[in-house]
């Protein structure tokens, strides 16, 4: 049998598969139909310093081979996270990381403080979301924001930092760059890409938000390029998503570059695939004779 | 609550009226977990998400769901092409059922395609429930028939008048409620017409379940999508219809925008 574990940032994670922040609750939507332990990891909803109510509904939109979401980051605050979830967390799970946003650098340092403190394993720092106005994206669009941004939570916490990337930008390998120099321990990409859906009967956007993030298969190959691209300009490992539905999406991936992948918006479908990526990578392993994970990271051939 | 995720069986599949169809599905274990009002996320071949569809019926005994629902766009028409002895993936039951009090007469009202899920509390209820059923027109008209056979009160409403009494489920309903002997009411339906049940039965002091509705993604209450403006010790909050719905009690909701 294939050895499925995987290290990464010094933490050890039994599987590559992770349930990706936003599409699984604080892991305990699943339950039901399976053990959290059967997944390597799980990164929580994304959080913030004082609870956020979120963006006016509508907050999804069918699109071709993949959504759209506005969801404006409504969770219950990283003390209620502490509180509430994380001890479960820890009992039933893996690796749990801590998802954290906000708007202005100090929403950041005052909840890594707070995750610092706490049992997490580790920390993904989300300077990509899409859907709130003051923050989110705001600082990972500019590698001067993400520096800045990645240099104070840093300083505030010693847990493995994991930096999640927007693929809303020019060139996503100089802020890989920049935050990998500020001491980020990992980088995860992508999160949604930016897009639009307008009702032609009423004119009005599908999402009240008017705009929102697009995931699902049809992101797929813009993740696996941006995956590849910052594996040739960064020396950290690397967490691959974005469409990722199938194990043969998540062997893609892990030929791209990543050492993990987090798996989303096919779980909403199917939510018993990240087991099905297990299994099949795994299989493919056995197959063709690879018996660690990280023979095939960044294995992938160039023309 | 447990819910289930699998492929079951089609035993039944019938067509009510124009576009709308009812399916009867083998599923012991979902349907034994099964409550009133409850829904499920069924998937669409080639679509990216589920669709939530109101349970119509339980059949413990015979292990079976039913679910009757409209086509509304290219997701419910994939599921619909499905016959009988082909699967339906069915995530489910799923959600908050309705809260049905006991030996107590109660009103359901249900507008359009929000009819089918109220067919199960009548079941429940009997003679014991009056049944106000809202359609556009006479060919849309769907379940009068089974409440009925359930022996419930049934009065049936079309906007045009084409069969029944012309005029929207407020008006009997406000004939109903003013006889004093309504103990509860429940409803599904437009959102409009919601509103317009809540605020008669806050007139006549009667408290009322309502089954909302709204654009859904994960159908568990992990992905945060499909809220309802919601309010709970005096603060307004975005509850999630999947999860902490679909039925609400009528003073918490405060409706969207």
């Amino acid at each position: 049998m294939a050895d499925l574990s995987v290290r990464i940032a010094g933490v050890e994670f039994p599987n590559p598969v992770i349930a990706a922040s936003g599409t699984y609750g604080n892991g305990e939507c699943y339950t039901e139909l399976y053990p959290l332990s059967r997944l390597g990891g799980v990164s929580c909803k994304g959080m913030t310093i004082e609870p956020k109510m979120g963006n006016v509904p509508p907050r999804i939109a069918e699109t071709p081979s993949g959504i759209l979401n506005s969801v404006g980051l409504q969770n219950i605050g990283v003390h209620g996270f502490v509180e509430y979830y994380l001890p479960t967390l820890k009992e039933e799970g893996n690796v749990i990381i801590a998802n954290v946003a906000g708007a202005v650098l100090d929403d950041y340092i005052a909840a890594a403080e707070v995750l610092d403190a706490s049992d997490v394993d580790m920390i993904e720092l989300n300077i990509s979301c899409p859907n709130v106005k003051a923050g989110g994206a705001t600082w990972g669009v500019t590698k001067e924001g993400a520096a800045a941004v990645t240099h104070a939570v840093r300083k505030a916490t010693k847990k493995p930092l994991i930096v999640k990337l927007t693929p809303n930008v020019t060139d996503i390998t100089e802020i890989a760059r920049a935050v990998e120099a500020e001491g980020a321990d990992s980088i995860s990409l992508i999160n949604t890409l930016l897009g639009m859906r307008i009702d032609i009967n009423s004119r009005r956007p599908i999402l009240h938000n008017n705009v929102g993030g697009l995931s699902g298969p049809a992101v797929f190959p813009v993740a696996v390029r941006m995956v590849w691209q910052c594996y040739k300009a960064v020396h950290i490992p690397i967490i691959g998503m974005g469409g990722i539905s199938t194990w043969e999406d998540a062997v893609e991936m892990i030929l791209a570059g990543a050492s993990a992948v987090q798996i989303g918006t096919a779980i909403f479908k199917d939510p018993y695939s990240p087991l099905k990526v297990i299994d099949g990578l795994s299989e493919y392993m056995d197959k063709n004779g690879i018996r660690s994970v990280s023979e095939l990271v960044g294995q992938v051939k160039p023309w | 609550m447990s819910y289930y995720c699998d492929k079951y069986v089609i035993t039944e599949k019938k067509t009510l009226a124009k576009e709308i169809y009812s399916f009867t599905v083998s599923c012991p274990e979902a349907a034994h977990a099964a409550h009133v009002g409850q829904f499920a996320n069924i998937a669409a071949d080639g679509f990216t998400l589920r669709r939530p569809i109101s349970i119509c019926g339980i059949d413990r005994e015979k292990g079976t769901l039913r679910f009757v629902f409209e086509v509304r766009g290219k997701g419910t028409a994939e599921i619909a092409r499905a016959n009988e002895g082909d699967t339906l993936d069915i995530l489910g039951p799923l959600g908050n059922g309705f809260r049905i009090p006991e030996g107590k007469k109660i009103i359901v009202v249900g507008g359009g395609i929000g009819v089918p899920p109220m067919l199960g509390i009548s079941a429940k209820t009997g003679a014991l429930c009056t049944a106000i059923l809202g359609f556009r027109s006479y060919d849309k008209v769907i379940l009068d028939d089974e409440f009925r056979a359930n022996d419930s009160n049934t009065i049936v409403c079309t906007e045009d008048g084409s069969v029944g009494v012309k005029g929207f489920v407020t008006v009997p309903l406000a004939e109903e409620l003013a006889k004093g002997e309504t103990e509860a009411v429940f409803a599904c339906g437009p959102e409009a017409m919601i509103k317009a049940v809540i605020k008669l039965c806050e007139e006549h002091n009667v408290p009322c379940q309502v089954s909302l509705e709204q654009r859904m993604g994960c159908g568990v209450g992990a992905c945060v999508v499909c809220s309802c403006l919601t309010v709970r010790n005096g603060k307004e909050y975005y509850s999630r219809v999947c999860k902490d719905g679909p039925v609400f009690n009528a003073e918490e909701v405060r409706f969207n925008g």
